[in-house]
């Protein structure tokens, strides 16, 4: 228990300074039915651009559930109900006028398993731009390919193979591939679903370095379900546990003193 | 202890063995009905000819050499039968029928490719009756007694002496690949049946495919799931159980007596199968659609794409080879199918090929289920050579849709 506390502590030395500023989207009392079931009650958030937010809490505590609400991907879910405010830019996300694959340009998200098309390493990262027009003619796209896996910090590794398939990848570079997939779009926020907890710890590493050079561009959330990568890549925590979160500050008040006892209890190991 | 584990060891080799002699079972049926339909059908292919010295004399033919050199369309109407019938009866009797009363194309055909064979003799090979061309084939059992066989004792004997002189060959059967039926044996084709088939196929596929893709992409991508869906669901599954009679009794009473569409033809008949194979499709489609996975769709929605862009872009291409294999599959089954094209009177005596989607026509099945109802022995190899070749058809099809499958999978 202590040595997780050591852990964590030295994590956070190396994360940088909390900054607050303007939200880049609001949730307020956001609830979630699954059916009859409430999945998420009354959630109140902000993200920022210049925050990596993470939220925590055991499984089927509501995480991934509000990270699906923030860009609507909890529509392709027949049974799903959601109530209460979200905003991105001060515009409701829920809001009739709003067109859902417009907001899922803005608001991109990375899966917890790599997911690449069975297309070529080129073609996933240009589907994006080609669908959305983002890129005039074959030369712009190059460039918005290039610039989208050099971000993902992919390209040195992928540049003389774009051709092949990218389900040929490593499983890191593939989760790298689908951060340079959702980037490609030029999104203002992204959300991450777990996405190294698939991945081997070297893997890891490199999509963590990913997420602290991609702050302060984009919007980015994280759900994770290791605290230590909670405290090496986010700024701002959030800890969800049955359905509500109970906590929400600045990591580093999170980790080391935390005001509800559920928080203290679950960052130090007792349940989860 | 270890009598458990003796036993367990008894238990799967009793288990393997049983499923061994199960497949030995099985490949023993299949190897004697290849065996059956081969052995009694190759000889469809072949066929006996009897070298004949024939005149074409132009008075008999009513045709002058020069005329017909000038005007090749006077040949069509001259009197081939007459110099043919002269020539056999003049070599071999009165009594016997020994050419074929189709032969005489042959001399029409030699005339119009060289009119100036007119007025001259030629040793010639015609195609025998079916009683010759079985005694040559070795069809009869010589050693009954005259009554307990087709052949009279007549025909034993001009046969043996033929084959003594030899003026009996045996050669390719080209009719059989180019001909129509016929009340002949020697002269019955199945090229008749096999474009029936074939312009049928082309109707069912043109209109079962997209209908049952499309059933299927929308069922499983935009469908909401309810009630509604749930029912359709059933009884599309249902409709893939129903005997294959009852969508002839559907078609004849929808297309034939509601539409009054041509009897006989094609276009029913593809219609009625397309009825029949469009279930076969929408599962197959809907089951290849379920197999693409779900985090496919997730990134593509992610990135956003519209749900038509995500079909339309990563769904159907990744699914594509599975409903083109059972699309396949459905229209290998359309091809053997039997009983609906009975009952909507495809079963016709016809002795032409059919040239259009609405001029009557037959099917090969159909055919074989026509000549199997013959007792002449020439056509009971008709029937296997037909087999034959509806089996060789079967093969390509289901040959095709595993090399699609295997040439387009994707894996990941």
């Amino acid at each position: 228990m202590s040595q997780m506390n050591m852990d964590v502590g030295s994590a956070l030395g190396t994360s940088a300074a909390v900054a607050n500023t303007l939200p880049k989207m609001t949730a307020r009392d956001v609830s979630v039915f699954y059916g009859a079931t409430q999945a998420l009650r009354g959630v109140s958030i902000d993200v920022s651009t210049e925050n990596v937010t993470a939220f925590i809490g055991p499984s089927g505590c509501g995480k991934s559930t509000f990270l699906r609400c923030l860009n609507r991907m909890n529509d392709t879910v027949a049974s799903a109900r959601v109530s209460g405010d979200i905003q991105l830019d001060g515009k409701d996300i829920y809001a009739p006028d709003m067109d859902v694959v417009q907001l899922r340009a803005r608001v991109g998200m990375v899966f917890q398993k790599p997911n690449p098309f069975p297309k070529s390493i080129y073609e996933n990262v240009a589907y994006g731009p080609r669908i959305h027009g983002l890129a005039r003619t074959k030369a712009d796209l190059d460039i918005v390919v290039e610039q989208s896996l050099r971000r993902a910090g992919l390209w040195d590794e992928v540049k003389d193979r774009l051709a092949d398939s990218g389900t040929a990848l490593s499983g890191g570079q593939q989760q790298r591939l689908c951060i340079a997939r959702a980037i490609a779009v030029d999104p203002e926020v992204i959300l991450m679903d777990e996405p190294a907890s698939a991945l081997d710890p070297i893997a890891t590493a490199k999509i963590e370095e990913l997420i602290d050079e991609l702050r302060g561009n984009y919007a980015i959330v994280i759900v994770t379900h290791n605290m230590q990568q909670a405290a090496r890549v986010s700024q701002k925590t959030a800890f969800f546990h049955l359905g509500s979160l109970v906590e929400y500050g600045d990591t580093r008040e999170i980790f080391t003193n935390p005001r509800e006892p559920r928080t203290k209890d679950y960052i130090t190991g007792r349940y989860g | 202890m270890q009598g458990r584990i003796r036993r367990r060891y008894v238990q799967e080799r009793i288990f393997r063995g049983l499923g061994m002699a199960a497949l030995a079972l099985a490949a023993g049926f299949l190897v004697f009905l290849l065996a059956t339909i081969i052995g009694s059908g190759w000889n469809s292919f072949r066929a006996t000819e009897v070298r004949v010295t024939v005149t074409f004399d132009a008075a008999r033919l009513g045709v002058a050499a020069a005329a017909a050199k000038a005007d090749p369309q006077l040949l069509a109407k001259a009197n081939f039968q007459g110099i043919m019938t002269d020539a056999a009866d003049a070599q071999f009797g009165r009594t016997v029928r020994l050419v074929s009363d189709g032969a005489w194309l042959t001399l029409r055909d030699m005339a119009q490719a060289d009119p100036s064979i007119i007025g001259t003799t030629q040793e010639v090979w015609l195609l025998t009756t079916s009683h010759i061309d079985q005694l040559a084939k070795g069809a009869f059992d010589l050693t009954l007694a005259e009554g307990d066989r087709p052949v009279t004792d007549a025909d034993v004997a001009l046969w043996k002496r033929l084959d003594a002189e030899g003026r009996l060959r045996t050669g390719l059967n080209m009719l059989f690949l180019t001909g129509a039926d016929s009340v002949d044996p020697e002269l019955a084709g199945i090229r008749g049946a096999l474009v029936g088939s074939f312009l049928m196929l082309i109707i069912t596929l043109a209109i079962s495919f997209p209908l049952g893709v499309l059933s299927a992409i929308y069922l499983e991508e935009f469908a909401p799931k309810n009630r509604w869906t749930d029912i359709i669901e059933v009884s599309i599954n249902n409709l893939a159980a129903v005997p294959s009679i009852i969508f002839g009794l559907l078609g004849l009473a929808v297309f034939l007596n509601t539409l009054n569409m041509p009897r006989s033809a094609p276009i029913v008949g593809g219609l009625t199968l397309a009825l029949m194979t469009f279930p076969v499709i929408v599962i197959a489609s809907r089951a290849a659609i379920k197999a693409v996975p779900p985090s496919i769709r997730d990134a593509a929605l992610g990135i956003g794409a519209s749900p038509v862009q995500v079909v339309l872009h990563h769904v159907i291409p990744l699914a594509l080879p599975g409903m083109l294999t059972g699309t396949i599959l459905g229209m290998a089954r359309a091809l053997g199918e039997t009983a609906p094209l009975l009952m909507i009177g495809m079963r016709a005596f016809l002795t032409s090929v059919p040239e259009g989607f609405t001029q009557p026509a037959t099917a090969l099945p159909v055919q074989i289920f026509i000549w199997s109802d013959n007792v002449s022995r020439g056509f009971v190899e008709k029937t296997s050579g037909a087999i034959i070749v509806l089996l060789i058809f079967l093969l390509l099809i289901n040959g095709l849709a595993i090399y699609l499958r295997n040439r387009f999978e994707v894996r990941w």
